[in-house]
């Protein structure tokens, strides 16, 4: 039975100041469905960048033993060579082209002369069609398709390169459930045709309905292995794993004072920029002053859509229903009002969303409140030198001075630059979307504590975050967020991570 | 965390009330920034000083002199006015990250809207100037229109302009050139202010307006200090502060005393330090400035942070357009007439400018006095090879070479700055 074509042993792999990966062990026995789990940060992705060569040998510590044999991988090229394939959410696939042309883009079926065989090339792609079960002229470019049929055009790729490990990385997350029948559908299939499948997905009833094995991560390390054959690992099983650690003592104390409702949303819907459906549905949330509440949701649940929504109508198209500030109606139509009623939002995209990297922290703290520096349209260019100074060391942003160039400071540092930005608004009620992303410890205490002030200063913050114990130690009220529907209001303190994530996955379940 | 503002203007009246909120003397490093550090620190800005005063210089020598005569300076000042007018709109449009080629296009329909009202109608002068800024107000209405509110790319935009304003102006000029104008539209590009105080062989009056300037730079310099010091803020030690208020006092004075000597003040050179003055106020000091540098930066971080991208964007190209009229009147004026084929070629030394004198291809850098030292180089350059008798071709081969290298600069600075991170 120990017939086995992945091993992966003690692999550790340290970034600059951060260890993502320690001692992780992974083994994949031939011919199942092989899932892994865990939350997000755990080093799902970063282990799979390890296995396909992203992250060339040496780069990290370990071994891979690849059909018992040890493989080394300098780039993906070489984990192809093997036949190891990996499909990535971000679907990899050029829209312009067809569908043929995508599935055999970098690996043309020449012809005389060095010259493409279009013939060759789309009857080839024809077959590759038939056998993922999608029923599409290869000619078709892909732009045209649907995200459910890209991805199985993805998977028809990965057949072209005689694949032996097939890796998806959340392979349903943007599929409707239909797709995502169809598509484990064809992963069974493709088992039975004796092709390994690895799944990274957070969507644990399709993972309990399809795989063979379960591998858990978490903070870097892997947990445990289970098997599903017996059929007594259930998903509460599942999920004790991936969270079960204890709340770290990181979030520093605060009292919870919670005063009159600031915010409140009602029936809010956005639909997609670009395509027919609903981002989010039918929300609806408050938050009251010197309270700190917390939105949690899988990737994809919609919670900086919503964010955003709120913010001005920053994202999506076809808004509707009703916001009230202090109980008056409030219609903000765009970032300036939004701005000007007392709402902030600090973006989960600092580089590219939330500051001019090449200007100085002086401009960065002045962005969105200049005209507080202006009078009759003249900025007070010392006022505002004095502002950002203030901010520099309430904020101990560490820098020599606020001329000092945003784009070469740290990520806690950059961060703490945008929480000045929006705090210089003197908003109502502050969104914070993914406040501590990619920033050390210590900033994270430093973040917190400041969230902590702000509250005590009676205002009202709204914090997304895929951290769940983050949100358990700064959060007074947590909502969860569904695919676009909130499914729960659960105060902190009968706030667990278990049950925050059966709430995440529930409209998922109930679907399926 | 609110901070009310102080008004900006009388030092006196807030000193009294500043010193209590201010952290107890942390910033306060007066003479601690000595040359050095002022140069390597802004290797950039004052990277393209130091090629203009070598510039200068090599040609002085190359000529025996000849292209810093009273004359010469006075004829470089009178033939690249329009190409420094078109790049004070051009950099900002380059630092809000667009680009305009259709600036040649608007000079040539601006000047012949001007020409055929003035020359063929005979309408007074005043009548085809205003109609020509009109004319390039709309035109700037058109273009802001399309880039901001269709959202399309502004290369594309007005590179359509280019063909279309320059169809439009074979249009009204029904394919032939008008001219010559009344003399009183011509001054506008030819005309001199002197003798208004005598003087024995030199104006007077253009002495005295270049104290004038020299007195009017060092006042507000010397204000700045003293509301940084206000302010607590570093400032430069204060004999390197006299040293650069006599060398930039030094520099305008000859300069005025070579106009002096010849035929006094040009009147495009007053337009043209209005508009500089004007404009660097203007991206320097106002919000709309402010907003265009940070579109420029990141775009999308701009908009979460308020700002009215569209309506910044439109205006930016208003402005644009505006600026060329006044390009394409100076530029007419001092042809004495409109051609069909006038302002040909004007956006690339305009956008040339723009990027020598700092700009970044990516946007969000970029200055109106970066701008025109890029623009004065390229005068200066085509200028001397001309006085040299240099062939056109060779002209065009080392303008090219510069521009290049200029940028190339400009991007091995910022590898550098990002190797640093």
């Amino acid at each position: 039975m120990d017939d086995h074509i992945l091993q992966m042993r003690s692999i550790t792999k340290t970034f600059p100041g951060v260890k993502a990966l320690e001692d992780v062990n992974l083994t994949v026995r031939r011919g199942e469905i092989h899932a892994i789990c865990g939350e997000n940060g755990a080093g799902k992705s970063t282990l799979m960048k390890v296995l396909s060569g992203v992250y060339p040998t040496g780069s990290y510590d370990g071994e891979i033993f690849f059909d018992g044999r040890p493989v080394t991988f300098n780039g993906i090229r070489d984990s192809e060579h093997v036949g190891i394939v990996i499909i990535h959410q971000e679907l990899a696939l050029v829209p312009y082209l067809s569908i043929a042309e995508n599935i055999f883009l970098g690996n043309e079926r020449r012809g005389r002369g060095g010259l493409i065989d279009w013939n060759r090339a789309n009857a080839e792609a024809g077959e590759l069609l038939r056998s993922v079960g999608l029923d599409e002229n290869p000619v078709t470019p892909v732009g045209q398709l649907g995200v459910g049929k890209q991805q199985l055009v993805e998977i028809a790729k990965a057949l072209s390169k005689d694949v032996r490990l097939l890796i998806l990385d959340e392979p349903t997350a943007a599929l409707n459930d239909t797709d995502s029948a169809h598509l484990l559908g064809l992963l069974r299939r493709l088992r039975d045709r004796g092709i390994t499948c690895i799944m990274i997905s957070h969507k644990l009833n399709e993972i309990t309905a399809i795989s063979d094995n379960v591998t858990v991560i978490r903070d870097g390390r892997t947990v445990e292995t289970l098997s599903l054959h017996a059929g007594e690992v259930t998903q509460e099983r599942i999920i004790r794993g991936m969270v079960g650690r204890d709340l770290e003592s990181y979030y520093p104390e605060r009292e919870s004072h919670p005063g009159e409702e600031v915010l409140r949303v009602e029936d809010w819907t956005v639909w997609h920029p670009t395509q027919d459906r609903k981002v989010v549905d039918s929300a609806a949330f408050t938050v009251r002053a010197g309270e700190v509440v917390g939105i949690a949701g899988l990737m994809g649940a919609g919670r900086t859509e919503l964010a955003m929504s709120v913010f001005g109508r920053a994202y999506g198209r076809n808004i509707s229903g009703r916001m009230f500030l202090h109980g008056r109606e409030i219609r903000p139509r765009n970032v300036a009002e939004a701005i000007e009623a007392g709402i902030a939002y600090a973006t989960e995209d600092r580089k590219h969303y939330g500051l001019n990297l090449i200007e100085d922290i002086r401009r960065n703290v002045s962005a969105a409140a200049l005209g507080k520096l202006a009078s009759k349209g003249f900025v007070n260019g010392n006022e505002e030198v004095k502002v950002a100074e203030g901010y520099r060391r309430d904020m101990n942003i560490k820098a020599p001075s606020v001329t000092s160039v945003v784009g070469k400071l740290s990520g806690g540092n950059q961060q703490k630059v945008v929480l000045s930005k929006w705090l210089y608004t003197d908003p109502e009620v502050l969104i914070l979307d993914e406040p501590t992303r990619g920033i050390d410890v210590g900033a994270k205490y430093e973040i917190y504590t400041i969230v902590n002030r702000l509250v005590a200063a009676g205002k009202a913050v709204l914090v997304i975050s895929s951290e769940l114990p983050e949100l358990l130690g700064i959060c007074d009220r947590i909502y969860t967020l569904s695919a676009g529907r909130i499914t729960g209001e659960v105060p902190v303190a009968q706030a667990t991570q278990e049950n925050l994530m059966e709430l995440m996955t529930k409209e998922k379940e109930q679907a399926a | 965390m609110t901070r009310t503002v102080p008004p900006s203007s009388e030092p006196e009246a807030t000193s009294a009330t500043e010193p209590k909120d201010v952290a107890p003397a942390v910033a306060l490093r007066t003479g601690t920034s000595d040359v050095r550090t002022l140069i390597t620190s802004n290797l950039r800005q004052s990277g393209i000083y130091v090629a203009f005063v070598v510039i200068v210089a090599l040609f002085a020598i190359l000529t025996d002199g000849t292209s810093l005569s009273p004359g010469n300076v006075t004829n470089i000042v009178l033939q690249y006015s329009y190409i420094l007018i078109l790049a004070i709109g051009m950099v900002i449009v380059i630092i809000a990250g667009h680009i305009d080629l259709s600036v040649g296009s608007v000079v040539a329909l601006t000047g012949a809207v001007s020409a055929v009202l003035v020359i063929r109608e005979g309408m007074p002068w005043w009548v085809g100037a205003l109609a020509a800024i009109g004319v390039g107000l709309v035109i700037g209405a058109w273009h802001g229109f399309w880039v901001a509110y269709v959202g399309i790319p502004a290369f594309i935009v007005t590179l359509a302009g280019m063909l279309l304003f320059r169809g439009l102006t074979l249009q009204v000029l029904d394919n032939v050139s008008l001219s010559p104008f009344p003399r009183e539209y011509g001054k506008i590009a030819s005309g001199f202010l002197n003798g208004l105080l005598g003087g024995n062989g030199y104006d007077a009056f253009t002495l005295l307006i270049g104290a004038v300037a020299v007195a009017g730079y060092a006042v507000s310099n010397w204000r700045t200090r003293t509301a940084r010091i206000k302010y607590q803020q570093p400032v430069e030690s204060f004999p390197l502060f006299v040293a650069k208020i006599v060398a930039v006092g030094a520099v305008v004075m000859a300069f005025a005393w070579q106009l002096a000597h010849a035929r006094g003040l040009p009147i495009v050179l007053i337009i043209l330090a209005v508009l500089i003055l004007a404009y660097g106020v203007i991206t320097k000091r106002t919000v709309f400035g402010r907003q265009v540098y940070a579109i420029g930066g990141n775009l999308a971080a701009a908009t979460l942070s308020g700002v009215k991208v569209r309506a910044v964007n439109f205006w930016i190209f208003v402005n644009m357009g505006f600026l060329a009229a006044i390009a394409g009147v100076v530029f007419s004026a001092r042809s004495n007439g409109a051609q069909p084929s006038a302002g040909n070629m004007f956006e690339l030394d305009a956008i040339a400018a723009a990027f020598i004198g700092g700009a970044a291809v990516t946007g969000g850098v970029g200055t109106v006095v970066g701008a025109m030292v890029g623009g004065l180089i390229m005068a200066v350059m085509s200028n001397g090879m001309q006085l040299m008798g240099v062939d056109q071709s060779l002209q065009s081969v080392v303008k090219g070479l510069v521009l290049l290298l200029a940028v190339a600069f400009d991007v091995y600075n910022k590898r550098r700055a990002g190797a640093s991170r």
